[in-house]
């Protein structure tokens, strides 16, 4: 478990040993810090003199990091990533439900559901088999162009269902692996208290299941927020900060703007990927030790 | 109270069990000994039906339970199992591995669940350690919280299988007496052993199993000191030369 504090009423004082290692062991990790930014001071003032050295670096510059166009532009990016951000949000909520019900699908035992467990299987198997943009194009533009009266015609609707087709397939086999690999023995043991299969899965397996994909989830997740941007192919009436960016550069040929959402992006995943990073650490010490 | 008749199981092919019958009559304690593989584990999952029987009924309080149109559920919620490798649940705390039956399986309110509960984890000694989850206690702690989730639905028949085997020494002492003080309140008992002292000592009737079978049933004074059947003599025999009796 973490570090626990002492009790109260325990009026421990390190001893002089024990004090002397601890100032033993901040020398050290001041030291180490100390190292570690020379170390980076050398490292990145060698590449930024080798890059402004560079023939061909003020062309360069200008066409990628105009410094004023790029805050010129920043308004109506930020407002497109805006969407990209919502698309995100609707798309990653209908996706963990959907993937989830096709993983619990296949875990069904039994010949009254064998059905359901086929059509979970070709679900994920043509899904995960077929590039997300075609499913985009297939649904954003073919769908509108039938004009059935009933369906909306909106491509951002139809784009973001193709998004959710195809990431839900990952994220279902994310969490079938993640629902085998809790141990059977679990599972009999609570079949032996008398629970049924849907209660085992809800109060036994579900639980141990979710917290070991966590980390996997959150790579998806953050796949998905790059992804939202093929939505923007679809040239809708509605601008994300990659199509945003691309009429700034049809006017000025200056590619400044593909900077700028791009930066954006990484403001926003980034973050995420610290995070993902973290919990998978944490889990790696936590919750390896697993079912015994 | 519980009746296994001419029972049969095979796994791909692999027989495990055949023609086996025993019985335990109610408050009795059974003892099942047997060489590794000799099918303990099996016949307990069979009773508690884990597993499909290939032939041969196994009778509850006069009712058979191998019938394909008994719910399992409901077998199963009247006869506790103890695994020898705890199986605890280990995303829940010590409380909701021992309330999660009886709240889920049996409706039992919350409050009246834990109390229950409560009751049961002081009867093992281990009230005070009620919300710590299981990793953090120790393998006899862990296996009498296992025995405390099994006992609290108040089960007819109560199966341990091997429940010390994967403890150390010190520990396999406090768990035994455990299983003696639950045969002594009038518990009924099948339990699987390697300990020949708990079964000589606690036990009512001693099984061999051998060869997928009952090689041989009876009293343990007379089970370990005058066997009749040949592969008991020997297993005694190899028993005694290890200095396990
Ligand atoms: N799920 C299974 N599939 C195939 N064979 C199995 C399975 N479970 C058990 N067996 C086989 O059945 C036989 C009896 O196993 P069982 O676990 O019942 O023995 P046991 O008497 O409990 O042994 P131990 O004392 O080592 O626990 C063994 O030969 C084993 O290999
Ligand atoms: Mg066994």
């Amino acid at each position: 478990m973490s570090t626990r504090g002492t009790a109260p009423g325990d009026a421990w004082v390190p001893s002089p040993v024990q004090q002397e290692r601890l100032a033993y062991r901040r020398r050290r990790s001041r030291r180490s810090a100390l190292i570690a930014a020379v170390s980076t001071v050398v490292v990145l003032g060698a590449v930024a003199v080798a890059v402004v050295h560079t023939r061909g670096w003020p062309q360069f510059r200008h066409a990628f990091f105009d410094l004023s166009y790029g805050v010129q532009v920043l308004p109506d990016i930020a407002k497109g990533l805006w969407l990209n951000v919502r698309i995100m949000v609707v798309c990653e909520v209908v996706i963990l439900v959907l993937a989830l019900l096709l993983a619990l699908a296949r875990s069904l035992r039994g010949p009254a559901f064998f059905p359901l467990r086929a059509l979970s299987t070709v679900y994920t198997d043509v899904f995960r088999g077929l590039p997300a943009l075609l499913v985009i194009f297939l649904l954003g533009f073919g769908v509108p162009s039938l004009r059935i009266g009933w369906l909306t015609s909106n491509a951002l609707v139809w784009g973001s269902i193709g998004l959710i087709l195809t990431y839900s397939a990952y994220v279902a086999e994310v969490f079938r692996a993640g629902i085998e690999s809790v141990h059977p023995s679990q599972r009999a043991a609570a079949r032996s208290l008398g629970l049924t299969h849907a209660q085992t899965m809800r109060h036994v397996v579900l639980p141990q299941a979710v917290r070991r994909v966590v980390p996997p989830l959150l790579n998806d997740l953050v796949s998905l927020q790059k992804d939202t941007a093929l939505v923007a192919v679809l040239g809708t009436v509605y601008y994300d900060a990659v199509l945003q960016a691309q009429i700034d550069i049809a006017e000025s040929f200056n590619y400044t703007p593909y900077v700028v959402a791009g930066l954006l992006f990484l403001v926003l995943t980034i973050p995420l990927t610290r995070l993902t990073d973290w919990v998978a650490r944490r889990q790696g010490w936590a919750g390896a030790t697993g079912p015994v | 109270m519980l009746e296994v008749d001419r029972l049969r199981k095979s796994y791909g092919g692999r027989v495990v069990l055949s023609d086996l019958s025993l019985s335990v009559a109610s408050h009795r304690c059974l003892a099942l000994i047997g060489a590794s593989g000799s099918g303990k584990s099996t016949l307990l999952r069979c009773i508690n039906l884990l597993e499909t029987v290939d032939d041969g009924t196994v009778r509850l309080e006069g009712r058979d339970i191998t019938d394909p149109r008994v719910r399992p559920d409901e077998v199963r919620a009247r006869v506790g199992i103890v695994f020898q490798a705890f199986n605890l649940f280990p995303h829940m705390s010590v409380l909701d591995n021992v309330t999660l039956a009886p709240r889920r399986v049996h409706g039992v309110p919350r409050p009246a669940a834990e109390e229950q509960a409560l009751a049961m984890l002081d009867r093992v000694g281990l009230a005070s350690r009620a919300r710590a989850r299981p990793d953090e206690l120790s393998g006899g702690q862990q296996q009498r919280v296992a025995i405390a989730r099994a006992l609290v639905t108040n089960p007819v028949l109560m199966l341990f299988d091997e429940v010390t085997s994967a403890l150390d020494p010190e520990l396999v002492g406090e768990v035994l007496s455990l299983l003696a003080e639950l045969k002594a309140d009038g518990t009924t008992m099948v339990v699987a052993t390697h300990e020949m002292g708990f079964a000589r000592q606690v036990a009512d009737e001693v099984a061999f199993l051998a060869d997928g079978t009952v090689a041989e049933q009876g009293p343990p004074e007379q089970l370990f000191t005058d066997p009749v059947d040949p592969r008991t003599q020997r297993f005694l025999r190899r028993i005694i030369e290890a200095g396990r009796l």
